[in-house]
């Protein structure tokens, strides 16, 4: 250990300043990038989940619509 | 010979590898980094001239080593991408690059604060510190670039011209020192033969670059898996996997 006390750590021999100022900057930003790098990630995935359900429920409805299209068409031919 | 590499170029086996990767390399992240710093701050000894400012170093050098390493990747990322047509590589860059533009940004920041007490500036227009702020500017241009065009395939080849025509930025980098008569000091570790470093300053420098690079990794992967699933999202696969995802999601 090369400090005697808390307070001396804290101070860094004068320099306490500069040096916490340049750890804490760092931290902060690689905790940002980690953080919104793995929002994003789920962000992905719920975007790509949420265009997929409106393809599937538009797909569903064009299904539908045709089904309706052939039976009024049977009903019409009878 | 390299026949082994072949199944990685699938987007799939890529998504799951990294998968099953990023808790081994956040383990080892967390380890290195937890020692390092601890040693850093607290149990190396401090320098005779530049006293505990000198501490800034274990911050700065890593940072600004992995900012030029990351560029180097992307500029071999692009590289691929542009010659093989692999469209991999390209997901691969768009990942590095917000990675290597934070660790930049790490080092220019981190250099102000040691410059300050050292050569009583924050700020100088000395060949390395424009150099390394020139990189930064690559990096948001690269970041732009893949974000400017709907279609990927389109943005990559962008970005990759703008990353390819930056690499001669690195040798800059890299030489400024010694070209140019500037206020930054030459460098310490990575001179050939024995670096001019006492074995007490270098070993927690060494754990910090590790555990720095390792970290660098972890958000890499993470960054690559989010592009992976982007350019593939009409594939069967990822639309299995999805709504997989949303049901663990929802049963929550």
């Amino acid at each position: 250990m090369q400090f005697d006390s808390f307070q001396a750590f804290l101070n860094m021999g004068g320099y306490g300043f500069y040096v916490w100022l340049s750890f804490g900057v760092s931290t902060v930003l690689l905790l940002t990038l980690l953080f919104s790098s793995l929002k994003n990630h789920k962000q992905v995935i719920k975007n790509i989940a949420l265009r997929q359900q409106r393809e599937d429920k538009l797909r569903q409805v064009r299904k539908n619509r045709q089904n309706a299209q052939t039976t009024i068409e049977n009903e019409v031919s009878k | 010979m390299w026949k082994w590499l072949h199944p990685y170029a699938n987007p799939e086996v890529s998504y799951h590898f990294t998968g099953k990767l990023i808790p081994w390399l956040s383990a080892l992240t967390v380890l290195f980094l937890a020692i390092g710093i601890v040693w850093a701050l607290a149990f190396a000894p401090a320098d005779y001239q530049q006293g505990d400012s000198f501490r800034i170093f274990y911050l700065h050098v890593p940072a600004a080593s992995l900012s030029m390493g990351l560029y180097f990747a992307m500029a071999v990322a692009a590289f691929t991408s542009m010659v093989w047509q692999f469209k991999l590589a390209d997901a691969s860059a768009a990942a590095l690059a917000p990675v290597g533009a934070v660790f930049t940004a790490i080092a220019l920041i981190t250099g102000a604060a040691w410059g300050k007490p050292m050569w009583g500036t924050w700020w100088i227009w000395d060949a390395r510190l424009t150099s390394e702020l020139i990189l930064l500017f690559l990096y948001l241009g690269v970041i732009a670039l893949h974000n400017a065009f709907e279609d990927k395939n389109l943005a990559g080849k962008a970005a990759g011209i703008l990353t390819l025509v930056g690499v001669i930025n690195l040798p800059i980098i890299k030489y400024s020192v010694e070209w140019w008569n500037t206020l930054h000091q030459g460098s310490t570790v990575s001179k050939l033969g024995k670096p001019s470093m006492s074995i007490e300053m270098l070993w927690p420098f060494l754990f910090c670059f590790l555990g720095f690079a390792l970290l660098a990794g972890v958000i890499v992967c993470i960054r690559f898996r989010s592009e992976i699933l982007n350019r593939n999202s009409i594939r069967p696969w990822v639309r299995d996997l999805v709504s997989a995802q949303l049901k663990t999601l929802e049963s929550k």
